[in-house]
């Protein structure tokens, strides 16, 4: 191998790792800083830089609103007591935080960050590992992060950690079939799984959700209807794509324990949840492994639906392929774009209103799971349409359709409590 | 008593689908956040928001206008208006002082003193800011309407012998009390 790839990928791993790290960091502030102006509060506004206890005469006050907060907050994990009682089972209860965290950071491996940069003549994709089983490789090891929450619960050997574990363990399984099927009909548009080309493809034919141009020019002008059939079943596909779009987000939202779907932490009813016993850096690593996870989802939902670092309407076929301020420019955009889902994240968080746990399994095993299935037979019909012809779609529609009521009629059945006399 | 059997609503299909509920919702939020952001929630003028939401910036911003004329604060010590000490050190308010706070050395007047009549005072005062609850009650024992609870409420230090006010302190922060001031009186 070349020793410029060699190099690259080097600073490639440490680049993106800082860059996820900070990211979690910068989640934890805005979180704050947002939840707070919603709530009509401030929130942490005027941390300083302590010079004092370097000896200085004075703390160092920026007027950056508060953004050095992380860093206090990161300190304050470092120096806390490490407290481990004495009833866990050490072993598992030493592991758990990591098999929470290093999931998290190891999917950001296959998000393509930004443009492939061109170095000494060697094309290098921004993305740690440019793997042709992108979505696959993440749920893969996503599902990890189950086993580190389900062995927190069990390890502390206490009552309300036990059921947040039971809780996470039973709700991230369900909403990982959600989550699974809901892109199949991305990948079939696409044809493919690597992330790069995936994104490479939103760059020339319009992100996946907004396709408001191709490769003839935009929406408005005579060149986006050179192939007319081509552009009506590309707005079509929509459809699916938008129930993809909804499903996914909202399996996001389940998979990172996120607020509308937080029991296994609820300190409503579970103290902690799964983290009750932790303290100090091993809590933070819990901390941090949740953010993790949401500027991952966050990352993957840009990646397929939103078109990943491209700028967008055509913007980017003007800019120069490979350039380094190229690549650069769109690791912001990017960036950016991952932001905005974390403040998205953020007012659902204090929009939505905790779901009950069986409402929670019934959204994910009776609604999603249904709707994604047929979603994928809907991709499929609006995809195949130029070569079934319009009989095909007419006979696939009808058998669609009336697949669609028997499985509300099924799913309906088995919403209904059953009587007291039928026991 | 009639009983009244409440029915859950019919959901149309819309609200069924939950979608569009979620979707306003976030609207709100989001609104609020941006009044919020403008500092035109409601109640910020009257509460004398810094700009954000309805929060005061507390040490750069005060409510000091809006105190009480009753408000209890700081415990001091004042001198009359001839700069003599009211105090007589008869120590009533160390003896009734529940969280025992104040500690006082009591002193003679020397007898070639103009005020040698008055026989006694404080050789030293203190009061233990850290243990004082701010009661009132040695303003309401004092026979010689000499310590008063005065609006003073930042009373910081960085350690403990920082927060024992002295006699020193305490006239400082007392000041001077003109004419017969009568403890039970409106005015302090």
């Amino acid at each position: 191998m070349d020793t410029t790839l060699l190099i690259a990928a080097a600073i490639k791993i440490a680049v993106f790792i800082g860059i996820t790290m900070s990211f979690v960091s910068i989640c934890v502030i805005f979180e704050r800083r947002f939840s707070a102006i919603i709530q009509d509060r401030v929130g942490p506004n005027r941390t300083m830089i302590p010079l004092s206890i370097l000896g200085f005469k004075k703390d160092l006050a920026l007027p950056i609103g508060g953004l050095t907060q992380p860093v206090a907050d990161g300190l304050k994990f470092i120096l806390k007591e490490d407290f481990t009682p004495s009833y866990v089972r050490k072993l598992f209860f030493w592991l758990a935080p990591v098999l929470v965290v290093v999931p998290a950071l190891l999917t950001m491996a296959v998000i393509p960050f930004g443009s492939p940069m061109e170095i000494a003549g060697n094309v290098i994709p921004m993305a740690v590992a440019d793997l042709n089983v992108g979505p696959l490789y993440i749920f893969a090891i996503a599902s990890l992060s189950v086993y580190g929450i389900t062995l927190a619960g069990w390890a502390s050997n206490s009552k309300y950690p036990f059921f947040g574990g039971v809780r996470a363990c039973a709700q991230m399984i369900s909403y990982e079939i959600a989550l699974g099927l809901s892109i199949v009909p991305v990948l079939m548009f696409f044809g493919g799984l690597n992330l790069g080309h995936i994104v490479e493809d939103q760059v020339t034919n319009g992100w996946l959700l907004l396709p408001l141009w191709n490769e003839g020019g935009f929406i408005i002008s005579s060149g986006y209807w050179a192939d007319p059939q081509a552009s009506i079943q590309r707005l079509l596909l929509l459809i699916p794509i938008f129930v993809s779009f909804i499903i996914f987000t909202t399996s996001i939202f389940a998979e990172t324990n996120r607020m509308p779907f937080d029991l296994p932490e609820c300190e409503t009813e579970l103290v902690g949840g799964y983290h009750t016993e932790y303290s100090s850096m091993k809590f933070a690593l819990f901390f941090m492994g949740e953010y993790a996870a949401m500027v991952v989802g966050s990352a993957l939902i840009v990646t397929l639906f939103l078109g990943g670092w491209s700028i967008g309407f055509g913007i980017d076929n003007l800019l120069p392929v490979g350039a380094w301020w190229v690549s650069l420019l769109h690791i912001g955009v990017f960036l950016g774009k991952v932001t905005f889902f974390i403040l998205f994240f953020i007012l659902v968080r204090w929009t939505v209103p905790r779901f009950r746990y069986d409402q929670l399994m019934n959204l994910g095993w009776i609604v999603f799971f249904e709707a994604a299935l047929i979603n994928v037979f809907l991709a499929a019909l609006v995809i195949a349409y130029p070569s079934i012809g319009i009989m095909g779609l007419a006979i696939g529609f009808a058998l669609l359709i009336t697949a669609t009521i028997l499985l509300i009629k099924i799913a309906k059945s088995s919403l209904e409590k059953p009587s007291a006399t039928a026991v | 008593m009639a009983i009244i059997k409440v029915e859950r609503p019919k959901l149309s299909f819309g609200e069924k689908i939950y979608f569009g509920a979620a979707l306003k919702g976030m609207v709100i939020t989001l609104g609020h956040a941006f009044r919020s952001l403008l500092g035109k929630t409601t109640g910020a003028e009257e509460l004398n928001s810094s700009g954000v939401g309805v929060t005061m910036q507390y040490p750069e911003q005060k409510w000091d206008d809006k105190l009480p004329e009753y408000y209890r604060g700081a415990p001091a010590l004042v001198t009359d208006e001839r700069d003599r000490e009211r105090c007589v050190s008869c120590q009533l308010c160390e003896f009734i002082c529940p969280p025992k706070a104040i500690k006082i050395t009591p002193g003679e007047i020397p007898s070639d003193n103009e005020w040698a009549k008055v026989e006694k005072r404080p050789l030293e005062f203190d009061i233990d800011m850290i243990r004082c609850i701010y009661c009132g009650m040695c303003e309401e024992v004092c026979p010689e309407q000499a310590i008063y609870l005065r609006p003073d409420y930042v009373i910081t230090g960085t350690n403990r012998t920082e927060m024992v006010h002295d006699k020193e302190r305490l006239y400082e922060i007392g000041g001077k009390r003109v004419g017969l001031v009568n403890k039970w009186n409106d005015l302090k």
